[in-house]
């Protein structure tokens, strides 16, 4: 545990440092304050960056995640050729990058949000916001780790990494779409309802537009997710998604790394 | 053909640092598969500095690898200092490391990356900062490693390597990018510490370095051990009078066969 937190600490303290991660930050700081300025509402300048939390975040996640690892592949053989076990550093290696990646999206986005003042509500609002990216963080960090540690070929490993985020932000919905138009005839709600729940991102974006009262736009469907988000249960499923999809991965990887040659 | 083995050395010499029995290492799948090394048996005694030679894809690397436990032999087993080591990590206490590619964490500076090591080693009884006034690297030590040239990496490189006082030192390429005044540091502090008792391995593509540096030869050829014993025994058995010679005639040998 120890070892796993040193692991952590340095790969943080290099990771926070990168240029790419700063630019990220950046990212975020000029967007949120551009749409706070242009649209004078705060709730407005949320809902717009619903989606650019939902599309830049995994993206950069996976992207950013898999290049710095590989570029730690030196590092992570100068770490193994200590005494620790590999057992506790791919705990290290894996926070050590998702750390600073929420810590970029979380000072960015939050900082103009902050300087202008906020009432609860916005508050309530801007924490989903905070916590949904920080998931999604969580999720396609673990997905970058898993990769890099899979795939012996930067190219491949990279390749690999967009080609995830599209089944997942692009195809998967269009698979969705595709499904849901096959089976118009029949009540799909709950259908609908599963397939969402199988996708990380889908699942983000269901939860926060429900949050923003998106689900006046959703009709019946919406409805149906509303009672069901709202509910206990809905909340326990998500939950448990949203916590396989960070666990999976990161023990897949863990697999991976005690067997791996460097 | 006579080869002086392990067994005719060991005979009046302590038991060996560490012992290599049968290690065998395959890469890639069926078809693509790739036996990098097979069946090495190797001793490296105490004291003394090993260099290991071979021609490009030999198993040098992949050698000193499965010694690290970086690599990890699908065969055999590795004996460090009487004791099995293999899935075992304490053993590694023991050993300094340099790498071959100087690459580190960009954005940290080569003093953090030493207190990193001392924060995962715990404090080093005896931290050896000899090669930091040596290589004067003092000021470099505060700048990111990304600003610093190549062989200014390697030298902090070489300092992580020795900061312990290590039982077991292992080079891969030390000199690589050294200036001559650097590597000569280098080697003067290699033949240091082996003078203090501390064994070496070490692998370069400079024959003639290894042959100021190395009181015995492991010849590698296609994974196999094609001769082990020392420098003037593999110059006796090849003819040649260096180490480069020497090395060249075994390549153009027929290998394997002969040297079993």
């Amino acid at each position: 545990m120890t070892t796993m937190l040193k692991v952590l600490k340095y790969q943080a303290r290099d990771a926070i440092r990168s240029r790419w991660l700063i630019a990220y930050a950046l990212f975020f700081l000029v967007v949120t304050d551009g749409l706070l300025r242009f649209s004078g509402d705060p709730a407005r300048a949320q809902l717009s960056l619903v989606s650019i939390v939902l599309f830049v975040v995994p993206l950069v996640a996976v992207v950013f995640g898999t290049v710095y690892l590989y570029n730690a592949r030196e590092f992570i053989e100068l770490l193994l050729a200590q005494p620790l076990a590999r057992r506790s550093m791919y705990g290290g290696l894996y926070l050590g990058l998702t750390g600073p990646l929420v810590l970029a999206f979380v000072v960015g986005l939050a900082t103009p949000f902050l300087l202008r003042g906020i009432d609860t509500d916005t508050l309530g609002s801007l924490l989903t916001l905070l916590g949904a990216g920080a998931v999604l963080t969580c999720i396609f960090s673990a997905i970058a780790t898993l990769i890099a540690v899979r795939c012996e070929d930067r190219l491949r490993g990279l390749g690999s990494a967009i080609g995830a985020w599209l089944l997942l932000t692009v195809i998967y919905d269009g698979f969705v779409l595709f499904v849901l138009s096959v089976f118009s005839d029949y009540a799909l709600e709950r259908a609908t309802l599963g397939l969402m729940m199988a996708n990380p991102i889908d699942i983000a974006r269901v939860a926060l537009l429900l949050h923003f009262d998106g689900a006046a736009m959703m009709g019946y469907t919406g409805a149906v997710f509303l009672t069901f988000f709202s509910g206990a249960q809905g909340a326990v499923v998500t939950l448990a998604a949203l916590t396989l999809w960070v666990a999976v991965p990161v023990m897949l990887g863990s697999r991976l790394f005690q067997h791996k040659d460097f | 053909m006579i080869l002086l083995t392990k067994d005719t050395m060991d005979m009046d010499a302590p038991a060996p640092l560490i012992e290599l029995r049968g290690i065998g290492k395959r890469f890639g799948k069926r078809s693509a598969a790739v036996d990098v090394l097979r069946a090495v048996d190797l001793a490296v005694h105490r004291g003394r500095v090993l260099a290991i030679v071979g021609p490009n894809g030999a198993g040098k690397t992949t050698l000193i690898k499965s010694v690290l436990g970086l690599t990890r032999p699908d065969a055999g087993e590795i004996v460090f200092d009487g004791t099995p080591v293999t899935g075992s990590d304490a053993y590694r206490a023991r050993i300094g490391y340099m790498p071959q590619i100087a690459r580190f964490p960009e954005n940290l500076t080569g003093a953090e990356l030493i207190a990193m090591l001392e924060d995962l080693r715990g404090p080093a009884a005896r931290a050896d900062r000899e090669l930091v006034d040596r290589f004067a690297l003092g000021d470099a030590l505060r700048k990111p490693l990304r600003v610093l040239s190549g062989g200014t990496r390697q030298k902090i490189n070489a300092v992580m390597a020795f900061l312990f006082v290590p039982d077991l030192l292992i080079l891969d390429e030390p000199t690589a990018g050294l200036d001559p005044l650097s590597s000569s540091i280098l080697k003067d502090k290699v033949l240091a510490e082996r003078g203090s008792g501390r064994t070496v391995i070490v692998t370069s593509h400079i024959m003639s370095e290894l042959e100021e540096l190395a009181d015995d030869v492991a010849f590698l050829l296609e994974g196999r051990v094609a001769f082990a014993g020392s420098l003037d025994e593999l110059k006796r058995v090849t003819g040649q009078g260096t180490l480069e010679r020497a090395a060249a005639a075994m390549m153009l040998r027929d290998p394997v066969g002969e040297a079993a």
